[in-house]
């Protein structure tokens, strides 16, 4: 029998078929169950991760947190800053076939801001509304000036759906989704995977390197871990920061780390309800001043991060553009933290805080307790499960709680919501009605060395009299195959999918 | 036998009322908001009174309930808030693992258990019963999570012969099915296995010390015979009791199981619920639970007859 050199290579190629299967799949561990996939419902952060390659938005963010062009090419702002206008990407189809046009731009704002139960109207409520111009050309009417739009169109509010499935679909879309993005849906089975396919018809497919994305909740990090080292998985979030060391040295795996642009903190319940008034922190800024002072927030991120986190005392990282270098880091001072107290006429002041059951938190609960006993400070703590702990934050029935936020791209997302009067996670109570002012300025200013200045402001008045404590900046902490290529660290932790490559 | 098995069918319909009534007014108890925790991270309160009118959080609880009675009588179990999709079909998705992992880890529970209690039985005082005992203490006094993690280290990480988690339709690959499911089944099965055997101990020198067993022995009958067709078979009705109750086990630590393996199966089903309140998921799964726990007793109940003619007269 005679072989030709053809039927040789067919033959290698047949025997290496499985290899090259397994390679053309992308299967991601998940730290949580995303919610429901329709981007105007959905809550979770983990639902974003796979919005990333299931639905494109107007906008995207680069590792630097600088607004990228995505199915918007070019944006331009009207003078008095009351008018967005957006120039569309050409040749973009929806997932079922339907064009994308500044027609459907006009249906998804829409769509966002009247949706029963959308989470988006908030983030859209300044654009009153949508003109559309011509095809590829859209203007976002607003009813005062918003500089935090981009940013939003960034994220979930610029996630643009086909108009023909969400007005089949109506409020079950989720369970179908049909987006632009570089992956569509396949099947979902809750707590189990969320497959997605390549779309042939997507805008930019050179940049995509994998037939089907495969995404698995695994909430244990040690299990998450072990899947990956199995070979089961090729990319995994939130490593267990305890595993970051010895994962360095393996060869066979890589990581990144990447500063969040969240944060941990302790917010207080200085107005939020009467036990504000009982709150010996709640009573007297001196008291709260140190409390702060009785930390040390490098050993605060040694011993409860693993070192896998930048101090900060802000919303956003000291390696944010828009840090406030008026006010920095406070260095740990405990002769002046007992002073303090002294002069309050509180030598032991003792409260509780609460801190929810996660492993992370409660070990902050701990070396916080005993930092601030060296104060003076009689430290409780009351463990309490997520869901627990944020109704009594609500209620204002606690005197301090740790908190973390995942943050959002713009500043405004991790400052408005929580320092304005009354605003849903202004867990204090604080309210300050020139603070309030500076804000509602903040919103309105577009030039970033105004902004800049408008945040020092701000950081002036609120940290001084610290609603929230703010100690340190996680990193987003991934692994995944060393063969795998084109992993893009952006801060809001969440993996681009697009330019991801396999080597064989 | 007839007359019995109608008479505890109409005690189950009562029971199922109470259990639907107590899942509901309990779930009411847990602190927290559901339309909060459900509303996200941006808590807009928008979305918070829309979830609240969406759940009927306003309204009555007897009203509230009815609601839910009503759909359940329709065959409606209602929606999960947070994924959208239809209660019935997350359970008919998860029940048969569930149901899969429950009877791979009783069967290595039976397969471990009444034989290594026979054995320590018979050879009370040797080595055999101290071997089993020892065996029995470790499989009870592990934990099913540390095991769980060990073992996926071991075979998984170590050794790379199973699958470290996940789950496969047996009917989509009936090999992959089981290599996936080995693992997290005797993790499962280990801790019954050492109930079993315990118990089956304990009966079984019970029976063995009976007068009608010496009889059985004084009058030549092999000690095989004696022990596995005289003896055993006395001792199987307080057995049989327990096995179901262990079943009813089985169904709670699965709970931990398949957080540890991630099989999408009902234990992972009612936790993620609980914590993130989606009610109508919980109340759907625990009224299948309590369903299924009652039928299991009935059918213990009704295999006494079968081991024990005494009961059929």
């Amino acid at each position: 029998m005679k072989l030709s050199s053809r039927s040789l290579l067919h033959a290698l190629l047949l025997a290496l078929a499985p290899l090259a299967v397994q390679a053309q799949t992308l299967r991601i561990g998940l730290a949580e169950d995303p919610d429901v996939l329709d981007p105007s419902l959905a809550r979770s952060f983990v639902g974003r991760v796979v919005f990333t390659a299931l639905c494109d938005k107007l906008f995207d963010i680069d590792e630097k947190l600088v607004i990228q062009p995505q199915l918007a090419t070019a944006w331009e702002w009207s003078a008095e800053g009351k008018a967005l206008t957006l120039k569309l990407r050409s040749g973009v189809t929806f997932h079922d076939g339907e064009k994308f046009d500044a027609a459907a731009v006009k249906f998804n704002i829409e769509r966002h801001k009247t949706l029963p139960g959308s989470n988006r109207r908030g983030e859209l409520a300044p654009v009153a509304g949508v003109d559309v111009i011509d095809a590829a050309t859209v203007r976002l009417n607003l009813s005062a000036p918003f500089s935090p739009l981009l940013a939003q169109l960034a994220d979930r509010a610029g996630m643009m759906v086909s108009p023909k499935a969400a007005r089949a679909e109506g409020d079950k879309f989720g369970a179908h989704p049909v987006c632009s993005g570089p992956f569509r849906f396949v099947e979902r089975t809750a707590q189990d995977r969320i497959v997605l396919e390549r779309f042939p018809g997507y805008w930019n497919k050179a940049a995509v390197n994998f037939d089907k994305v495969i995404y698995t909740p695994i909430p244990d990090a040690t299990v998450r871990l072990a899947n990956l080292k199995s070979g089961q998985l090729d990319f995994i979030e939130r490593v267990a920061s305890s595993d970051m060391e010895k994962l360095q040295a393996d060869k066979k795996l890589k990581t990144s780390r990447i500063t969040e642009i969240g944060y941990q903190g302790i917010t207080i319940n200085i107005g939020k309800s009467e036990q504000a008034k009982k709150n010996p922190l709640g009573r007297d800024g001196r008291v709260r001043e140190a409390f702060e002072l009785s930390l040390d927030r490098q050993g605060l991120a040694q011993v409860v991060m693993d070192n896998e986190a930048t101090v900060g005392n802000q919303w956003v990282a000291p390696t944010n553009a828009y840090y406030a270098k008026n006010v920095p880091v406070p260095k740990r001072d405990i002769a002046r933290a007992t002073a303090l107290l002294k002069e309050a006429g509180e030598p032991h002041p003792s409260f509780t805080l609460v801190a929810p059951t996660t492993s992370d938190a409660q070990r902050l609960a701990l070396v916080v307790q005993a930092m601030a006993r060296e104060a003076g400070f009689d430290v409780k703590i009351q463990a309490a499960e997520f869901a627990t702990s944020l109704n009594m934050a609500d209620k204002g029935e606690f005197e301090a709680y740790a908190l973390a936020w995942s943050g959002r791209a713009d500043p405004d997302g991790n400052l408005y919501s929580f320092h304005g009067c009354k605003q849903p996670l202004n867990y204090a109570g604080y309210c300050d009605a020139e603070t309030d002012r500076l804000l509602d300025q903040s919103r309105t200013l577009r030039d970033p060395a105004e902004r800049k200045k408008a945040f020092e402001q701000i950081a002036a008045r609120v940290l001084k009299e610290r609603p929230v404590i703010y100690l340190y900046h996680r990193n987003w902490l991934w692994a995944y195959d060393a063969r795998l290529s084109g992993v893009r660290n952006v801060p809001d932790g969440l993996l681009r999918v697009t330019g991801l490559k396999m080597a064989p | 036998m007839f007359e019995y098995l109608v008479r505890r069918l109409a005690t189950l319909l009562p029971t199922l009322v109470f259990v639907s009534i107590l899942v509901f007014g309990l779930q009411q108890l847990l602190p927290g908001d559901p339309a909060k925790i459900l509303a996200g991270e941006e808590q807009d309160p928008a979305v918070v009174a829309y979830l609240r009118g969406k759940l009927h959080l306003d309204e009555p609880l007897p009203l509230r309930y009815a609601y839910w009675v009503v759909g359940v009588l329709r065959g409606d179990l209602g929606e999960s808030i947070r994924t959208q999709q239809p209660v019935r079909e997350l359970i008919v998705q998860k029940l048969p693992v569930t149901v899969e992992l429950a009877l791979l880890a009783f069967v290595i529970a039976l397969a471990i258990g009444i034989p290594a209690g026979i054995a320590s039985a018979v050879g009370q005082g040797t080595v055999w019963d101290y071997g089993a005992n020892a065996i029995a203490l470790w499989g009870l006094s592990t934990p099913n999570f540390w095991l769980g993690i060990l073992m996926i280290l071991l075979f998984s990480v170590q050794l790379g012969w199973l699958p470290a988690s996940g789950y496969v339709s047996p009917f989509e690959d009936l090999g992959a099915n089981l290599r996936a499911m080995v693992m997290p089944a005797f993790v499962l099965g280990n801790a019954i296995a050492a109930v079993l055997m315990r118990h089956t101990r304990s009966a079984m020198l019970h029976v063995l010390s009976s007068d009608y067993v010496r009889t059985a022995r004084a009058k030549g009958l092999a000690e095989r015979s004696v022990v596995l067709k005289h003896a055993l078979r006395n001792a199987l009705t307080p057995i049989i009791t327990l096995g179901a109750l262990e079943l009813g086990t089985l169904l709670s630590g699965a709970v931990l199981t398949e957080q540890v393996f991630t099989i999408p199966g009902f234990g992972k089903l009612i936790v993620d619920a609980v914590f993130n309140r989606d009610y109508s998921v919980v109340q759907g799964v625990v009224l299948i639970t309590a369903s299924a726990y009652m039928a299991l007793n009935l059918l213990a109940d009704l295999a006494y007859f079968l081991v024990n003619p005494r009961l059929r007269r």
